[in-house]
């Protein structure tokens, strides 16, 4: 009974915990290989849209229908602002030094994390509304929430995957992230693939919100941060720049985590295991799992 | 009315004067070839003409349209396409994934079939090879693809940087020939190359670059006659 409950709990919990990575570890991923830049406002987008839920599902509507317009407001207000960052913040940086381009990702994450303690105070927001229950597995208790979040998931995967592979604009970003200079020869216009890349990251950051609330429903003004680093971890453990990298690292953490946190003795050290597989997998294979080493041209 | 007309381009790298003023023209249905050392300007004034470096002064009119300050992707959509140096193929897509990208700007797709075929046809390597990753293409099956994903678009005007480059002797011969083809067919095509001698011989005019300035102009055959080529491209 115990190993059977120590193995339901590591699959549903490790993998729903690493989908949560993974969507975020996307976003991260994406725009580091579209845009070449690192992203670290990308952490907050989750806060936003954590804060954003916890706000309008609390009003007098039933939950089955105030849920689902509150994701979705989410994820209108996480695009809208993702899509403002870049055009704000990064775009007139275009060109200019990496180093330049970093201090400002750490200032609009800073920015984001201020504005939201203005406006929500420093005490934790809490809703019970989003508290979804349990149900029996085999005898193994197992929440609601990481089921919802185990199909949001493999569903945002299977979109993403099948987007790039299949679609016009995904074989775009493709080129792009390869080459930018000769995707402007192919007829493909940058700054377009640039935005959609924002686009698909913010709304996949939301999602991770709300998934992350479902789990946890207290959000404070640096919810994001902590699963902001460990996503950049799984990317670049996956190989920043792929998404299936991204995946695969997201997963593994997950993974990781859970296991750690049932063992006493080691849980106490969760995170540091976490970033300790992060500097081993870069001293071992530098471009992560599924990363390739690239040529920078014009 | 010339197909594209550069007057007076000028093209800096910071303080650096890679171009300094130079007028060129291609007229619709030539050959024409840029040739020049290493370091003359020439993929400079390539990548500055399709607007994917900034240009410093001078004008660029391209079938009838000032395209100057035109970004690069909306000129291509214009009707003038570039096989850039070194190929620059997307590695990890196949071959045919290569090809849809070349014709990224058509959007009309009905022709895309007849399209692809044509190239399979002109490039019977890339048929066979259709499903493999490009990246692990050969130096010449890349040159080939790169051709091949640039007439995807229907180009007025081809721009080939160095086409030659890295290749084998037989393999140089057979992409002049395509080259000759293609123009036949009825694309103007622009040409960029150190291999001159092969160059002129299908020119109808071309320019002498050096050192970001043009030193001399004329037909294919004048050039290839001329002391000053002979001397500095055709090795004596
Ligand atoms: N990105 C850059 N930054 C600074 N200088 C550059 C840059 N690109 C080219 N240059 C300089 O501009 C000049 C022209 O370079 P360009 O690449 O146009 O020459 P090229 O004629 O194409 O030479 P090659 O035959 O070797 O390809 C050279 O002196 C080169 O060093
Ligand atoms: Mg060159």
């Amino acid at each position: 009974m115990e190993v059977l409950e120590f193995i339901l709990s590591v699959i549903v919990n490790g993998l729903s915990q690493g989908g949560i990575y993974a969507m975020i570890a996307i976003g991260y991923t994406m725009v580091y290989g579209i845009a070449k830049l690192l992203n670290f406002a990308h952490g907050d987008i989750i806060m936003v849209a954590a804060y954003t839920i916890i706000v309008t599902v609390n009003t007098s509507m039933p939950i089955g229908v105030s849920l689902p317009l509150s994701i979705l407001l989410s994820i209108v207000i996480c695009v809208l602002l993702g899509v403002a960052i870049e055009k704000v913040a990064y775009k007139p940086l275009r060109g200019a030094s990496p180093l330049a381009v970093l201090i400002t990702a750490i200032g609009v994450s800073y920015l984001l994390q201020s504005i939201a303690q203005i406006i929500f105070g420093t005490a934790p927001k809490m809703t019970a509304k989003l508290d979804l229950g349990a149900f029996k597995l085999f005898g193994v208790p197992v929440k609601f929430s990481a089921i919802i979040t185990l199909v949001i998931t493999v569903l945002v995967m299977v979109g993403l995957t099948m987007f790039v592979k299949k679609s016009r604009t995904g074989r775009a970003m493709v080129a792009v992230s390869e080459d930018r200079g000769a995707a402007q020869l192919m007829g493909i216009n940058v700054n377009k693939i640039i935005t959609i890349t924002f686009i698909i990251g913010s709304a996949l950051a939301a999602l991770a919100g709300f998934c992350s609330i479902i789990e946890a429903p207290s959000v404070t003004s640096t919810f994001g941060s902590m699963p902001g680093i460990k996503a950049f971890t799984a990317a670049v453990i996956g190989g920043i720049g792929s998404i299936p990298g991204a995946m695969l690292g997201g997963i593994m953490l997950g993974i990781v985590e859970c296991i750690a946190n049932k063992i006493p003795v080691i849980a106490p050290y969760t995170d540091a295991i976490e970033f300790s597989i992060l500097i081993i997998i870069l001293l071992v294979k530098p471009t992560g799992f599924l990363g390739k080493k690239r040529r920078e041209k014009v | 009315m010339a197909l594209l007309e550069v007057h007076d381009l000028e093209v800096n790298y910071g303080v650096i004067r890679a171009i300094k003023g130079i007028s060129f023209e291609v007229n619709e249905g030539e050959i024409v070839t840029l040739i020049g050392a290493n370091g003359a300007g020439k993929t400079t004034t390539m990548q500055s003409t399709v607007g994917l470096i900034p240009k410093k002064a001078g004008k660029v009119i391209f079938d009838g349209n000032d395209i100057t300050k035109v970004p690069c992707h909306k000129i291509v959509h214009l009707g003038m396409t570039q096989v850039p140096e070194g190929r620059r193929i997307f590695q990890e897509l196949t071959v045919y994934e290569n090809l849809l990208m070349g014709a990224y700007s058509i959007k009309d797709k009905s022709g895309f079939k007849n399209d692809i075929e044509s190239v399979y046809e002109r490039f019977p390597r890339l048929a066979e090879r259709r499903n493999q990753i490009a990246g692990t293409l050969s130096g010449g099956e890349q040159q080939m693809l790169a051709m091949g994903r640039a007439i995807m678009s229907h180009p007025k005007l081809l721009m080939l940087d160095e086409p030659s480059m890295g290749l084998s002797p037989l393999l140089v011969d057979q992409v002049f020939e395509i080259i000759k083809q293609i123009n036949k067919d009825g694309t103007t095509v622009l040409l960029v190359e150190q291999n001159a001698g092969k160059s002129l011989a299908i020119s109808d005019r071309a320019y002498v670059l050096e050192n970001g300035e043009i030193v001399l102009s004329g037909t294919g055959k004048e050039l290839s006659e001329s002391e000053m080529v002979k001397k500095a491209y055709l090795g004596g």
